[in-house]
This record gives structure tokens, C-alpha cells and sequence, in this order.
């Protein structure tokens, strides 16, 4: 073809231009095509996406747009088990009691209760009302709190309720709900009998689980209750009048709310972005599309150019390594457990490794918050002090080699978490046992479901995972190790430990109750039961004219109820 | 025209029928345990929790119940979700999956067309050497990257204005369409490029657009006419599975820009081992593109007369 | 007719003896090239094509004969360098081992450095603020300035008592400007607040520049002396390890997975295809509505789906579970075009003419069918190579590839995107090697189907 294009050259150019001409009003066409497209369909989106925020703090409505991490998989708090159902749910339900913006416990529902060594009373107040008008009466208690031991709701936090009497008995099927050791003596009267004598009754009744559910609202949903706003009855701060799944929900001020004047001042909370993408949320705050962020280590550097102020707590959990005590398993060997113990420093994992200025390095079984019988618990019963000593683990290496007969240690097999940090803790630790005492160390990461899977079944060696408190009392982390526990997956059984669980659990002195405690702590450190890694917390930067915004350990992650806008804070920029 | 569409239309059923066994299968050796949660439960609650789910029934009487619901066009209930069926689920978030991944279809075959014209009309010149440039860039990197970097964009810009020219995240307006759709589309928009301009050159060369020269046809009317019409055509065939990439492709766009679609949720539904959500979604994809496929097999008999459908 | 008549006429018995047989018959005036001499002529003529070829070459060096040349463990974590962009100057001071602090502070007023910064630890103390409820540490990487900005929150102590902090969470070489602030009865952060700027040194201690190498045993390098770290010529991760030898280790993962897949299915579409397009009729009919079925399974959501349905055990890397899902479920496609390529020459006369011959099914299909489609096998190959590495790429983008500690250049780049704004190399180095390779492969395939494919000659 080479001939004619050099002979046509000439023609060939004004081919192209003209061609060229007519491609321009196609592409002219094309843009007007997809414009028009655009619009279309943008009118289709806020249809099926819900319509996103504007703004993060709009002075004018009272109102803010927020982002929460996941979607809550439903709003029936007796059968809600994860972390962002319920901080929606404190939002919009109160319990008998609530806690404060300061941590304290106070009256919620009950105006005034008593804990006695068999049971507990609760008196109702008068102006406690449903987001219907209707006043909330003892019986909704009642009906509530048998529905989440009833075994065909299938709750899984139905344990909490245990110290009530038959709870067990009930969740079990043995009982039917009806013979539960909760009474409404009259409409604002509300007994409860225990099981076993429980001195952190009060601190349990906070909890989400234990919140009212009206009979005939519930039986009006046909077993939809929770599923869509409109199929909730809310008593909290909030309603939901909208709730578009995985898109966006709108909370509005509940006007029937007995404490409405103290709790939830802003009007309306839209939540338009829901994420887990910390990179995402940054970009929005950045945009002054949402208040408040939480910061990553990766991020702090450009946090201090932007010249924000950073802000941090400590968001309750503690991350361990837990050893499997079945018969079968090496880890069953005391000095294999105490070589493994020696070599890791959780000290330079987070101060090098991590790198979150949030974290807090391990020491302990049970976290710095938690409460003893005056003071912090642990400034009350401190911890053993934690010496990493790489000559000490070998000779304890060399000690398990001797007892268990082996020449060489087998891998050993580290079952951990499919996340990021999950990811940094088992390359570390690799690398650590690998360096330290020559271990080889199969790493099993798996998805949530399979890695509890497994965990269940005590597929492992060793287990990377965390626990975070239900309640603000010491026996939420106390009872982990001992031996009825089914979240022992390693199947830990002392029976020295187990008695101090005991005494822990029942015992009406707290000082009594912390000393048993401190035993428990020091059992699982000489028994290298468990190696605590690290205790999470979050650096966050809030918009500073949002106030009163506050993270918590007990009850919501994030919690807008006592926060409230303040014209005169600086803008974010 | 007519016995083809039904044999092509019972193809595609035994097709769907074939996803959902699949899956099923797939599904069900998968080990885990949907119904498993951080704090342990009694083996009670496990029984009760399994018989609402119908778990406890043997494997084969599942995949009946499974398929005869199936036919009835009812997906199940979530395990996540409880109080959520999987229809619902589907009918809430595809449409947002569904309204990005035909404005990214849009663009990609829009630019896609012109571009590569354009490239072939200005052969071995500076704009195609742009283009292509370009196009090559559209087809290496991938999409994480391209999406990540789009965004960290969107908020410097919008840093340097002042103020939010385009939201950097989230879904409802047309602006919060606009850079995903981009991105989105952006690498069929590249593959589309190339090949217009390879069938555009093909067409070039051909003897009757050297007769329709010859004939000394007006160079607008050789172009539009003959040309662009013929070298469409096998951009036409390729789109019924670049509908599936973009479309499945959305999962990135969706993470990272925190767009409320169906993408972003069988991801979360994987990591969730969401037995019915997982299945639900993969049957439908799967059902949406034997559908797609079809389609664009009618239409481009319909556009070239060349194909005799029958075949 | 006259004048032909004549000539027939003119004929002599010379006219009908043989001629000499003529040298210049079996000269042939160019040269005489096979199918593949040809192609390879084709290919070398095309610039961008052999540019491409020898990236390719030069990565499968890269991956192989690498580690050997730059041997450093790619799993070795240097925590005195952790996500160092390359370049970064690596000259510590020597110190002792690191003591824990028993809180001794010299006298002295205000917040002030106990002993010397240095990389180990900045040990502070203070005296208590006027009207303080306790305090909190910060640390900031600017001056507090009029915003108020304290940096990032160390600590907090609700205790006016405990009056000295230890920071050693990732002190770097740098200038750092610590505050502490005065907290009021709710714990809440008042503007009463005190300020010092810090020069913290890097440093290591002599037991562990030893350990690690850096020095003879014997040498007689004391305390306060001076010596370079590890260098790392791309840098290092969020856990310290060496970025290049994790991208060499990442190679082997990303090519092996992104070579031996297609090698495998396109394999098994050719069996698959030419078994099919042979034999023809039902079984064509059959073979090939199967593969229709597997065409029509929505790629990305079943690889996800195989990937956790085949489970790997504690320690495995996955590699293989992903190339059985790619196997299993991208082989149609070759299968089409071959069986198509079969159909057509099952049909040409030269195949008539071999079977006329007598020549048996395995030779026709062998020495006739399958050579003449190996060049479409070829393109198909190289363009599938670049679709695998980025389906790797993008499954370990979400978390559904390979396992730690087994890099790949994908799982790579999605480490590094979550630090993409801070120590972008992290995210550059994979992202681009990614890039070069399916860039290669591209062009390559393109080059390779110039040269092969007869119909796209002169295209260009």
C-alpha cells in the first residue's frame, strides 16, 4: 500500500482533515450523549443510593453527617452481637441504666435500683416513653429479656444474661421462658432474682442486650423486628427515619425522650458514608465532609503538616497470643510456652512495628482501664514485670526439647486473623521465634468465620486473637481462661485458677474479688498461659467545632449523644 | 431470527442452572462455618441457628430446596443480615453497581470509538503517539492504583480550591458518578481504543474504500459511511464481556470510593461467609451476563447483516 | 498461419535435445526461510516488540539469577530501618545496649531531656503545670504554633506525681518538638502547656551491629563511633525487610503464577479445542457447550469463591489453589480459538491430499493441524500472561491472594497502599514493576502476532 499513500499524499491529508472534522461533531454528539446520560442517571442514583451528606457540620439544621465503619446486619438488640449495631443502638434505646460522658454509671429507664446478695429491684420512672407515645412499662423488661434466653431467637450474647435465675436453664431449653427469675411486680416495678450472687449486676443492666422490647410492637413486625426503621420502636435519644442499607441512615431527635433536654443535642445526625476504608474517611474529613476521623499511623506525619489536633483513647480491647493446652499439642509443654513467652517484646512490636501511638504495649492479661476496688486495677495489683531474655528462652527450649524427646521441633502452627495488623502480628512473630529460638512457625491466616472455626476446634499451636469487654466490670476479661469458658479455645484448665474465677464472680467484697483477680493474673503469666501483645487504641482528630464528641470502652464506639456544635470552634481548614 | 432467540434463550437457562449448581457446590466444601461468632455459643443455640437456616438437613435435600426456591425466584434469607432476604439485598444495591457500570460502559465505548478513530486517522502523527501512550498506561496499571491515586487527586484539588469541587467519596449526586465512572471505564476505554484502531486501519486498506476513493465520494461521507460503521463492529462484539469486567470489575472502584454496590458487598459477604448472599449474588451476575451476552449477540445480527444468526 | 506453418517448418533435430542442466536452477536469489526464521525477522524488525523482549528476559533474570546476586533474606525484618525510602542516609553512632530507665531525672525546671536523644529513646521530665489534674505527653513534628496543634498524643498521666515519660514509639533522626500539657478535673486538655525541641541521633548498639553483620568480631570499633547500616538500595517495608529482595521473592510468586497459568490452561484449551474441533459433530457440540458454561461464571466472584472454597492450610502460600481456580476457570478461550483454527484446516486441501496419502489421525494431527495453530497459541500466550498477573495482582489487592509471609507483587501493592502518602515507594516500586511487565507482555504479544499472523502483516 506504500505506493498510493505517496502518491496520495496530498489527498490523504485533506482526507484526514475533513474526516477529522466529522469525528469532532461525532465526539461533540458522544459528550452531549454522556451528559445527558450523567444526569439521567444521577436522578437514578439518589433514587436507589440514598443522598449523600452535605457537609459534615451544618450550623443552620443543628445537624451533622457522619460515617459509620460497616453497615449494623440488623437493630434487634437481643440478637445484635457487634460493635457498630450497637453503637447505633445506644443511640436510640436506653436501658435501666446508661452510662454518663464521663464513664459514670446513671439512672436510665429505673430511676433508682438496689442490688441485694438474691436478687435486684428496679423502680420504673413515670415519663420513660416509647418513640410512640406509650409509656414503658416493667413488662417490656420482662418480655425483652425472655426473648434473648427464648433458644429459638438464637442470641448469642444470651450468656450475659446467666446470672439471672434459670437463664441458663431456659437458653438451653430445658426451662421454658416463662420461669425466669424476672418479675414485674407492678407497671414501674421491676424484681429480678439471681442465679448465683452478682455484685456487677448493675454495670450488666447498661449493657445493649438487656434493653426492653414491647410485646405488641414486636409481634406486629412478623418477625421483622429490627430489619428497617420502621420496624423498630425506639426509647433512646434518636430515632431512625431512614435507613437505606449499606447507603445511609437519618437519626432524628426523639421528641418523647424523657432526658431529651441533657442527651442528644444535635437534631439531626445523617450517617452518608459507610465505610471501612480508613484512607476514604481521611479524604472526607480532609473534605469537611465528616467530623471526625480516626488517624492510622500511616497518616500521623501529614495529621501534623495539616496542623490538626490529634486525639486518642483507648478503645478497651487487648490482643494476645493464646497457647493450645490439648493433650496433643507441644504447646501443651510448659517450657516450650515459656521459651515463646521470653522471645517476644511487645514493647518494640508497637513502638517500632505498629507504630500507633494509640496502642499500648501488653502487659497484662486484663487492660490499664480496668477498675479494681478503688483505683485502677492495675495500680492496685501491678502486673509482673515482662523481661524478654533470648538466652533464657533457648535454655527453656532446650529444657521442653529434653521432655518431650525430640531432636527437632516440628512447625508449629500460629492461627491468626486474615487483617492488616493481623498480618504484621504473625510476620513479626514469625520472624521473632524464628530469629530468637530457631522455631519454625506456619502461619494459618484465615478469614474471621474459618479462623473461629478452627479456633473451635483447637486447630493450632498457637492463636493470635483479641478480646474486647462487654461490660465495665474485671470479670468481662477474669473468666477468658477458665476452664467451662467456651471462648478458652485453648482449652486452658487449672483448677487453682478456675477457684479464684469463682471466688471472683460471686463474692460481694471487692477486695476480695481483686485479690482473687491478681492470682488469676499471675497464674496466666507463670504459666505462660498467654502472651498479651498489645492494647488497641485510636489516635482521631474531630472537627473542632464539634464538641462533647466522645469514644468509649464500654457501650458505643463513637458516641454523638452529649456532643454538640460549637459555632466558635475553629474551621477544620 | 425467531428458533435461534429460543435456543439461545434455553441455552442460557441450562447456563444459570449450571452457575447455581456450581456455587452450591463450591459453596458448601468451603470450610467455616457461616453461623460462627467471637463469643461462643451453646450447642443449642448452634442446633436452633442451623434448623432456621435448614443446615442441619442432609447436603442433597439442601441443593433441592435451594434450586426449587431458586426457580421461584426467592434467594434466601442472609445469615449477616438477619431479617434481610438476599432479593432485597440484590434489588437495593445492583441498581448502584448497575448505574455506574453503564455510565463506565458509556464512556469506555464513546471514547473508546473516537479515540481509536482518531488514532487512525492521524496514523504515525503526534496525536496518535499521545493516545497510545496513554492507552498503554490504561492497560498496565492497574486499577487499585489508578483508583487509590484518583482520589488522593480529588482531595488535593479540592485542597487547592478551597473547597469541595468534587466530593471525594460516597454516592448521590452527579458529581459523586463522575471520577469513579472515569475509573471505571477508563481501562475498557483503553482496550476499546486499540482495537477501533486496529479494525479502523484493517478497514483503511480495504479495496472499497480505495473504489469508494476512486468513485470521488466526499471524504466525510467515505468516513462516516464506510468506514467508522464497519470498523465498529467488533467493538460491538467485544462490549457483551466487557460488560462483565466493568461490571464485577466494580468491586475496587466500590471499596475505594465508598459506593454503596453490589461489588463491595460480595466481598464483604466472602469475608462473612454469607452462605445465601454469596450464592444469591453469584447466580444473579451469572444470570446478568448470559442475558447480556445474548443481547449483544441479537444486536450485532441486527447491525450486520453479514451474520446470518441461524449459524 | 501461413508464417507458423513456416516456422514449424524451420525445426532441426538440435531443437529437441535435452538441455544442459542449468547451475543457476538451484540458486535461489533470497534466502530461504522457515516459518519461524520468517517470523522471527518480522519480530526483530519491530522495535517495541524486541524492547519488550528484553525486559522480559531481563525480569525472568531478575527473578532468578537476583537473589543470588543481592542475597538478603526477604523475610529478614531490620527494625532500625523500617520504611526507609531509598537513598536515606544510614550512618548511626554507636551507643550502649539500651537499659531500661528507672525514672532518675537530674534536677532542672520546666520539660527537659534527661541524658542524650538518640533513636533507642527521648527520656523526658517535667515539673507539674499550675493547677495540672495530671498531663499528656506530645510529640510533633512542628512547632505548636497558634492552632494549638501539639502533635501526636503520647501519653497521659491523670497523676501530677508521674512527672517523666519515656518515648521510644518509631524515634527517628529528626527534629521533634515535644509539649506537655496540663489536663484539667475531667481530664480534659487545657491551653496551660510547655514546649522543647529535640535533635533525636540515630544509633545502634555494638552487640547488634555484630549480630547483624556490620562488623568484624574483631574489629575494634568502640562506643561513640560511627558506622552505615544495611544499605537498602530500594528502601524497606513497614516491617523493615529489604524492598528489593522482597520484589525479587515477589517475582517468583507474581511471574510463576502469571506464567505457569496460562501455560497450564492454554495447554489444556489446545487439548481441549483440537479434540473437540477433530472430532466434530456431537462431541464438538457437546465440548464446546461446556465451555460456554464455564465462559459464563462470573470470573472475579468465582475465583474468590475458589480460593476459599480450596482453603490453605497453616504455612502454605496459596499459590497453588490460585492456579487451579485460574486453570479451571480461564481455559475456554483457547479452546474456541483453536478448535475454530482446527475446523478451518481440517477443511484445506493439503490435509485431503495427506489423508489420500494414507497418513494417520495422530500424524494429521500432529505434523499438520497443531503446528499450523501455534502461532495463534502463541499470541493467545503472551496476551494472557498480563490478564493473570493482574488477576493475581488484584486478588491480593483484596486480600484473597497469596499468604504472608509469601510476597507477591500484588500483596505488595496493597501494603503499600495504605502508606501511600507517606513512604510512597512502597506502593511506587510494585505498582510499577507490575506495570513494566504487563506493558511487556503486551507489546511483545502484539509483536508476536505481526510477525505470525499473516492477515495482520503490513498493518503497521
Amino acid at each position: 500500500m506504500s505506493d498510493t499513500s505517496s502518491v496520495a499524499l496530498d489527498t490523504d491529508q485533506s482526507f484526514s482533515r475533513s474526516a477529522g472534522k466529522q469525528l469532532l461533531i461525532y465526539a461533540g454528539y458522544g459528550f452531549v450523549f454522556i451528559v445527558a446520560l450523567f444526569y439521567f442517571l444521577s436522578v437514578a442514583a439518589t433514587q436507589v443510593g440514598g443522598a449523600a451528606g452535605g457537609g459534615a457540620i451544618n450550623f443552620e439544621e443543628n445537624s451533622i453527617t457522619i460515617a459509620l465503619r460497616q453497615e449494623p446486619p440488623q437493630l434487634d438488640h437481643t440478637r445484635a452481637s457487634d460493635a457498630v449495631s450497637f453503637t447505633v443502638l445506644t443511640h436510640t434505646m436506653e436501658g435501666l441504666l446508661g452510662y454518663d460522658n464521663d464513664n459514670q454509671l446513671t439512672p436510665g429507664v429505673a430511676e433508682r435500683w438496689e442490688i441485694r446478695e438474691d436478687g435486684a429491684t428496679f423502680w420504673l420512672r413515670d415519663n420513660a416513653l416509647w418513640s410512640d407515645g406509650q409509656p414503658i412499662t416493667a413488662h417490656d423488661f420482662v418480655f425483652g429479656w425472655r426473648k434473648v434466653l427464648d433458644p429459638a431467637t438464637a442470641s448469642i450474647y444470651a450468656f450475659i444474661m446467666y446470672p439471672i435465675e434459670n437463664a441458663e436453664a431456659i437458653n438451653s431449653g430445658e426451662l421454658p421462658p416463662e420461669t425466669l427469675g424476672v418479675r414485674a411486680i407492678s407497671d414501674s416495678v421491676l424484681e429480678v432474682s439471681f442465679e448465683q450472687p452478682t455484685p456487677y449486676f448493675e454495670k450488666l443492666v447498661a449493657f445493649q442486650t438487656f434493653y426492653p422490647v414491647r410485646q405488641d410492637f414486636f409481634e406486629s413486625t412478623n418477625g421483622r423486628y429490627g430489619a428497617d426503621a420502621d420496624q423498630l420502636l425506639y426509647n433512646g435519644p434518636y430515632v431512625i427515619t431512614e435507613w437505606v442499607h449499606s447507603a445511609s441512615m437519618r437519626w432524628e431527635k426523639n421528641p418523647n425522650y424523657w432526658n431529651k433536654n441533657n442527651v442528644g443535642l444535635i437534631d439531626t445526625i445523617e450517617v452518608a458514608y459507610i465505610t471501612e476504608d480508613v484512607n476514604a474517611k481521611l479524604n472526607l474529613f480532609k473534605d469537611g465532609q465528616i467530623p471526625n476521623t480516626q488517624l492510622v499511623a500511616s497518616m500521623l506525619d501529614s495529621a501534623m503538616e495539616q496542623r490538626w489536633n490529634i486525639d486518642r483513647f483507648m478503645e478497651g480491647s487487648i490482643f494476645w497470643v493464646v497457647s493450645n493446652f490439648r493433650e496433643e499439642r507441644l504447646t501443651n509443654n510448659y517450657n516450650l510456652r515459656r521459651a515463646l513467652q521470653l522471645s517476644v517484646d511487645p514493647v518494640e512490636f508497637v513502638y517500632k512495628v505498629l507504630k500507633e501511638p494509640g496502642y499500648m504495649p501488653g502487659t497484662s492479661m486484663f487492660p490499664y482501664w480496668i477498675k479494681g476496688a478503688e483505683n485502677l486495677f492495675r495500680q492496685e495489683h501491678p502486673p509482673i514485670e515482662h523481661v524478654p531474655n533470648e538466652e533464657l528462652a533457648r535454655q527453656h527450649l532446650e529444657m521442653a526439647k529434653q521432655e518431650l524427646q525430640l531432636d527437632e521441633f516440628p512447625p508449629l502452627v500460629m492461627l491468626a486473623d486474615d487483617s492488616p495488623v493481623g498480618n504484621m502480628t504473625t510476620e513479626y512473630l514469625q520472624a521473632q521465634f524464628s530469629e530468637k529460638l530457631g522455631l519454625e512457625i506456619r502461619i494459618d491466616k484465615q478469614i474471621f468465620k474459618q479462623r473461629l472455626l478452627k479456633a473451635n476446634a483447637g486447630d493450632f499451636d498457637i492463636l493470635v486473637n483479641g478480646w474486647s469487654p462487654d461490660y465495665d466490670d474485671i470479670l468481662t476479661f477474669g473468666d477468658y481462661f477458665a476452664s467451662w469458658n467456651l471462648n478458652n479455645r485453648g482449652r486452658y484448665n487449672n483448677s487453682e485458677l478456675d477457684r479464684n474465677v469463682r471466688i471472683g464472680q460471686t463474692s460481694l467484697d471487692q477486695n476480695e474479688r481483686m485479690a482473687a483477680f491478681a492470682e488469676v493474673q499471675r497464674i496466666t503469666y507463670e504459666d505462660a498461659v498467654v502472651i498479651p501483645l498489645y492494647e488497641r487504641g485510636w489516635s482521631f482528630v474531630v472537627d473542632p467545632r464539634l464538641k462533647g464528641f466522645k469514644r468509649r470502652v464500654i457501650g458505643p464506639e463513637v458516641d454523638y449523644r452529649f456532643a454538640y456544635i460549637d459555632r466558635n470552634g475553629s474551621s477544620a481548614d | 431470527m425467531w428458533t435461534y432467540s429460543i435456543k439461545r434463550v434455553i441455552q442460557g437457562i441450562i447456563t444459570v442452572w449450571f452457575i447455581a449448581t456450581a456455587t452450591f457446590f463450591a459453596m458448601h466444601s468451603v470450610p467455616g462455618d457461616p453461623l460462627l461468632n467471637d463469643r461462643a455459643m451453646s450447642p443449642e443455640i448452634r442446633a436452633n441457628l442451623e434448623a432456621k437456616y435448614g443446615l442441619d438437613q442432609p447436603l442433597l435435600t439442601q441443593y433441592v430446596v435451594y434450586m426449587t426456591n431458586l426457580v421461584r425466584g426467592d434467594l434466601g434469607i442472609s445469615f449477616v443480615h438477619e431479617n434481610q432476604s438476599v432479593n432485597d439485598i440484590i434489588s437495593e444495591r445492583f441498581p448502584v453497581s448497575a448505574i455506574l457500570g453503564i455510565l463506565a460502559l458509556f464512556i469506555a465505548a464513546i471514547g473508546g470509538v473516537i479515540w481509536g478513530a482518531l488514532t487512525a486517522l492521524y496514523r504515525n502523527q503526534l496525536p496518535d503517539y499521545i493516545i497510545m501512550f496513554l492507552v498503554i498506561l490504561g492497560i498496565s496499571v492497574p486499577s487499585f492504583v489508578v483508583a487509590a491515586l484518583s482520589q488522593l487527586f480529588l482531595v488535593n484539588v479540592n485542597e487547592l480550591a478551597g473547597r469541595t469541587l468534587l466530593p471525594v467519596a460516597g454516592w448521590g449526586s452527579v458529581l459523586h458518578l463522575l471520577v469513579p465512572a472515569l475509573v471505571l471505564g477508563l481501562s475498557t476505554m483503553a482496550y476499546l481504543t486499540r482495537l477501533m484502531r486496529s479494525s479502523m486501519l484493517e478497514i483503511t486498506n480495504s479495496d472499497f474504500i480505495r473504489t469508494a476513493k476512486a468513485k470521488g465520494l466526499p471524504p466525510a461521507r467515505i468516513f462516516t459511511r464506510h468506514q467508522l460503521r464497519n470498523a465498529i463492529l467488533p467493538v460491538v462484539t467485544v462490549l457483551g464481556p466487557q460488560v462483565a469486567i466493568i461490571t464485577t470489575g466494580g468491586f475496587v472502584v466500590e471499596i475505594v470510593f465508598a459506593i454503596p454496590g453490589l461489588g463491595r458487598f460480595f466481598v464483604e459477604a466472602v469475608q462473612q461467609l454469607d452462605y445465601t448472599v454469596i450464592m444469591g449474588t453469584t447466580v444473579f451476575y451469572g444470570a446478568f451476563l448470559v442475558v447480556m451476552v445474548i443481547l449483544v449477540d441479537l444486536i450485532y445480527g441486527y447491525i450486520d447483516p453479514r451474520i446470518k444468526l441461524e449459524q | 498461419m501461413t508464417d507458423y506453418a513456416d516456422q514449424t517448418s524451420s525445426f532441426n533435430a538440435t531443437d529437441f535435445e535435452a538441455l544442459e542442466r542449468s547451475q543457476d536452477v538451484n540458486v535461489i536469489s533470497r534466502p530461504s526461510l522457515s516459518y519461524w526464521q520468517d517470523a522471527w525477522i518480522r519480530l526483530k524488525a519491530n522495535k517495541r516488540a524486541i524492547t519488550s523482549l528484553y525486559i522480559i528476559v531481563f525480569l525472568l533474570l531478575f527473578t532468578i539469577v537476583g537473589p543470588w546476586v543481592w542475597r538478603i533474606d526477604p523475610a529478614i525484618q531490620d527494625l532500625d530501618q523500617i520504611s526507609q525510602p531509598p537513598g536515606t542516609d544510614r550512618s548511626a553512632l554507636i551507643v550502649e545496649s539500651y537499659v531500661a530507665w528507672d525514672g532518675e531525672t537530674d534536677v532542672g525546671n520546666g520539660l527537659r531531656v534527661i541524658g542524650d536523644p538518640n533513636s533507642q529513646a527521648v527520656r523526658l521530665a517535667w515539673d507539674a503545670l499550675e493547677n495540672a489534674n495530671g498531663h499528656r505527653l506530645y510529640r510533633n513534628r512542628f512547632p505548636v504554633g497558634e492552632e494549638m496543634a501539639f502533635g501526636i498524643p503520647l501519653a497521659e498521666y491523670f497523676d501530677n506525681n508521674i512527672v517523666t515519660h519515656e518515648d521510644r514509639l518509631d524515634v527517628r533522626p529528626d527534629t521533634y518538638f515535644y509539649s506537655v500539657v496540663a489536663l484539667d478535673d475531667r481530664g480534659q486538655v487545657t491551653d496551660n502547656f510547655q514546649t522543647i525541641e529535640v535533635e533525636v541521633e540515630r544509633v545502634t548498639t555494638l552487640a547488634e551491629a555484630r549480630e547483624r553483620g556490620l562488623v568484624d568480631e574483631g574489629s575494634p570499633l568502640q562506643v561513640g563511633d560511627s558506622i552505615n547500616l544495611e544499605a537498602h538500595p530500594l528502601g524497606t517495608d513497614y516491617l523493615g525487610r529489604d524492598m528489593l529482595a522482597r520484589l525479587m521473592a515477589g517475582a517468583r510468586v507474581s511471574l510463576f503464577i502469571g506464567i505457569g497459568a496460562p501455560t497450564l490452561f492454554v495447554l489444556f484449551g489446545v487439548v481441549f479445542g483440537s479434540v473437540a474441533g477433530f472430532m466434530g459433530g456431537r462431541v464438538d457440540q457437546f465440548m464446546m457447550r461446556f465451555a460456554d458454561f464455564v465462559v459464563a461464571l462470573p470470573f472475579l466472584l468465582f475465583m474468590i469463591l475458589f480460593k476459599i472454597a480450596f482453603g490453605i492450610g497453616p504455612g502454605e502460600s496459596g499459590v497453588l489453589p490460585m492456579l487451579i481456580a485460574l486453570v479451571v476457570l480461564m481455559w475456554p478461550a483457547t479452546a474456541r480459538l483453536v478448535r475454530g483454527q482446527i475446523i478451518q484446516i481440517r477443511e484445506q486441501g493439503y490435509i485431503e491430499a495427506s489423508k489420500l496419502l494414507g497418513a494417520s489421525t495422530p500424524y494429521l494431527v500432529l505434523r499438520h493441524m497443531l503446528p499450523n495453530t501455534i502461532g495463534v497459541v502463541l499470541v493467545t500466550l503472551t496476551f494472557e500472561i498480563p490478564r493473570v498477573i493482574f488477576v493475581e495482582a488484584f486478588l491480593s489487592f483484596i486480600g484473597m491472594g497469596v499468604a504472608p509471609p509469601t510476597p507477591s507483587w500484588g500483596s505488595m501493592s496493597n501494603e503499600g497502599i495504605r502508606t501511600m502518602l507517606i513512604t510512597p515507594h512502597e506502593l511506587i516500586f510494585p505498582a510499577l514493576i507490575i506495570s513494566i511487565t504487563v506493558l511487556a507482555f503486551n507489546l511483545l504479544g502484539d509483536g508476536l502476532r505481526d510477525a505470525l499472523d499473516a492477515r495482520m502483516r503490513n498493518q503497521e
